[in-house]
């Protein structure tokens, strides 16, 4: 089927991946806003506690059952070479190893997390919240898997959404730390000074990374690939492979 | 076979989502926690009570089965 | 005492004579320092072994233990009351080996029957655990004792090291193990979390100690002086443990009398006697005597009036509205305000609280609070509807009992001391509010996790 869809332009498959991609990116952000609300038992008359509690682990689904489209896509669609093996285990591969592979880590946690949730009865309360904390890492990671390996990183729409995304994270992680976190528990400074740091690399990496010249090379696209920039793929959004 | 619903006091950290689902037995006192009817289950009760134990966050919230007398 | 057939017969009771009255736990004791083990055996002779033999004979022992303290009538001496034959069928037919847990953790300040017991007769408490831990076929009994078990330790550790070097005690290991921590410490979960290394805070249930307590094991917790009881039991036999003592509550019983008397201290008693005859025996009063605390923290008040009625006994002290709890009765002066000390006593309780449970943690500082006002004068209207409203709150809804003594010895003194309360609610604190309670109330620990509780309250 993939040799049906393949053209020499971006394929079908390439399109969904990208679209995936971002839908994923969203619903993640929404799950972790949702996240903190419900751990800062945020509520009103009509957003009741169990609306917000329910509606946190509805998006978490569905921001994985997105993530895993996005990475049969992927893998499937021909034109780049990423296999199975690649999208699961970090940092394996010929394209884009290091931002592909912080793709897989931030899916390999998500996992991790999503089934540690369904069989909360089991797992026991303890062991389900220490899991659970990993779930904070899955999307910085996504975040910078999406700018490090979107092929089309410079185009405003991915961008504007990264921006909205970010500015939404970085609010209820803010809210989380200064007003939502219990008296005397540790960690508290550790977690401003995480949020900081991220947030400073992101602010740098961006003009001298993917924002910068020739990312598609720098970040590791396979000489192969390369040579295909020159040709009449110059849609509207600019995209290079 | 009877259920019935009974919070673990020392897990309950009064999140209050069980009295949002199932306020047919769960009421909150003053401070958020959950003051509970442990009578019987009947019918639609107890699918709600299922619902409100997945529901709470730590796992306080038990459905448990009613002990029949004859055990010591 | 052998028995020639495998379908064994009880042994012979012992040479020693049962004693026919009182003393009976305390009988040959000395004033500061313990029986020896040859001291202990003159005075009671030897126990009849409850296991051992053969495994139809161990059984068969075992069994004729357990129904002759049935018979008896033995109830825990800790407070709880709990029908003792009961807790050791439930151990013995959980699955497992079991461990015996003597408790003399004693965390309830105004008692100190367990440590004495403990330190003048080591030897008689380590017979009942010993027993106890054959019939159930249990290798390990553990001895615990609290932070203010003073003398008692040395003398239990001295005990332990007699009769290791006289050859042990069979397949039974005996160890000494002290626990950390405030008022909770001594109930049985909070108990078994303390021996497990761990704070000494109440555990939810079920399971129970008896299916699932110490390391996972079937545990027997049993009080000091239960066991002190069991051994003389197991010597003398159910009947001659009745031939003192009330239908209810048959034999004898330690109990610790303190405040305005000649000889305050711990004194067996027969179940059933006056307390003005325990007045009597203790030299008499000092003073004037305002109300009397019986059974402890988690007891109730008794108003002077009725004090010259009271029965020492478990169904005695409740038809007069006391308790009877671990043998404690507390007597107020009545230089005292009975007022002042149940806002001190309120207070006390709030603070040693395990602050595991919402309830406990909001529930009885807001009663102190309520009774502060109340005892000030500050709120003349609503003070009393809050009380019975934070009563209802608080109580039931722990994963243990201590709420819940806290609201009924609270609840008891409302009641013993009605136009006291009445008269501080209209005109405030008397003269005798600021003197020095009478209580003792030490500073003792709270648990560590002050800001668990904090945490919990919301967002």
């Amino acid at each position: 089927m993939s040799g049906l869809l393949a053209t020499t332009g971006p394929s079908v498959l390439w399109y969904l991946t990208r679209a995936t991609g971002a839908v994923a990116l969203l619903l993640l952000t929404g799950s972790l806003v949702l996240g903190i609300a419900d751990v800062r038992r945020l509520s009103s008359a009509s957003w009741p506690r169990f609306v917000v509690d329910s509606l946190h682990r509805s998006v978490s689904l569905l921001a994985l059952v997105f993530l895993v489209v996005h990475i049969l896509t992927s893998v499937l669609d021909s034109y780049v070479s990423i296999s199975v093996v690649n999208a699961v285990v970090p940092f394996t591969g010929s394209y884009r190893p290091l931002w592909l592979g912080l793709g897989a880590v931030s899916f390999d946690l998500m996992v991790a997390v999503v089934i540690t949730s369904l069989l909360r009865g089991r797992v026991g309360y303890r062991a389900w919240r220490a899991v659970h904390w990993a779930a904070y890492a899955c999307w910085p990671l996504a975040l910078v898997h999406g700018l490090g390996t979107g092929s089309d990183v410079k185009s405003s729409w991915l961008l504007v959404l990264s921006v909205v995304c970010a500015l939404a994270v970085l609010a209820a992680v803010l809210s989380r730390v200064l007003s939502g976190w219990p008296a005397g528990a540790p960690g508290r400074r550790a977690a401003l000074a995480v949020t900081a740091a991220f947030t400073v690399f992101v602010l740098a990496w961006l003009p001298i990374g993917p924002l910068g010249s020739e990312w598609a090379r720098r970040s590791g696209t396979p000489s192969s690939l390369l040579s295909h920039t020159t040709s009449a793929t110059s849609s509207s959004t600019g995209s290079t492979r | 076979m009877s259920h019935h619903v009974r919070v673990n006091p020392i897990t309950c950290e009064a999140h209050g989502i069980c009295a949002e689902l199932l306020p047919e037995r769960i009421t909150l006192d003053e401070w958020g926690y959950p003051i509970v009817d442990e009578a019987t289950l009947h019918g639609e009760e107890l699918d709600h009570a299922r619902r409100a134990a997945r529901a709470c966050p730590t796992l306080a919230l038990l459905l448990q089965r009613e002990r029949s007398k004859s055990r010591v | 005492m052998s028995a020639s057939s495998p379908t064994a017969e009880l042994p012979v009771p012992t040479s020693a004579d049962p004693p026919a009255a009182l003393p009976r736990l305390l009988a040959g004791i000395h004033g500061e320092r313990p029986l020896t083990l040859s001291e202990h055996l003159d005075q009671h002779g030897e126990a009849p072994p409850a296991g051992g033999g053969g495994r139809s004979r161990s059984r068969a022992r075992a069994r004729e233990l357990i129904e002759e303290v049935e018979a008896s009538g033995l109830r825990g001496c800790g407070g709880g009351g709990f029908p003792t034959a009961v807790k050791l069928r439930s151990v013995a037919a959980a699955r497992g080996r079991a461990v015996v847990v003597v408790n003399a953790v004693e965390a309830e300040p105004p008692s100190t029957k367990d440590r004495t017991l403990l330190q003048l007769a080591p030897h008689l408490v380590l017979d009942g655990a010993i027993l106890a831990a054959e019939a159930l076929r249990a290798d390990e009994v553990v001895v615990a004792t609290g932070e203010h078990a003073g003398g008692s330790s040395a003398a239990a550790y001295a005990a332990i090291e007699e009769r290791a070097a006289v050859g042990g005690h069979g397949r039974v290991a005996l160890t000494l193990a002290a626990v950390k921590g405030g008022y909770v410490a001594g109930q049985e979960s909070a108990l078994i979390s303390g021996l497990e290394g761990r704070e000494a805070l109440p555990t939810f249930t079920p399971p129970l100690p008896f299916e699932r307590g110490l390391h996972k094991r079937p545990t027997l917790v049993n009080n000091a002086e239960t066991l002190a009881h069991l051994a003389l039991i197991a010597r003398h036999g159910a009947r001659w443990f009745r031939t003192l003592g009330t239908e209810a509550h048959p034999g004898s019983a330690l109990v610790t009398l303190s405040g305005p008397v000649v000889y305050p201290g711990v004194y067996e008693i027969e179940a059933g006697s006056s307390l003005s005859s325990l007045i009597d025996a203790a030299g008499g009063t000092t003073r004037g005597v305002r109300g009397a605390l019986t059974g402890g923290y988690a007891g109730s008040w008794v108003p002077a009036s009725a004090i010259t009625e009271l029965v020492l006994s478990r169904d005695g002290l409740p038809a007069a509205g006391g308790s009877f709890g671990a043998g404690i009765v507390l007597l107020l002066s009545d230089d005292a305000c009975p007022v002042a000390e149940t806002v001190r006593l309120s207070r006390w309780l709030a603070g040693q609280s395990a602050r595991q449970c919402g309830p406990c943690v909001h529930g009885l500082p807001a009663i102190a609070d309520a009774l502060a006002a109340l005892a000030s004068g500050e709120h003349r209207d609503g003070s009393e509807r809050r009380l019975r409203t934070l009563f209802g709150l608080a109580s039931g809804r722990g994963a243990c009992a201590h709420p819940d003594g806290a609201v009924r010895v609270i609840a008891s003194a409302l009641r013993a001391f009605t136009e006291d309360f009445e008269d501080h609610r209209l005109n405030g604190p008397c003269e005798r509010c600021s003197r020095a309670g009478e209580l003792p109330l030490p500073p003792r620990p709270g648990p560590s996790r002050e800001a668990r509780g904090a945490r919990r309250a919301g967002p």
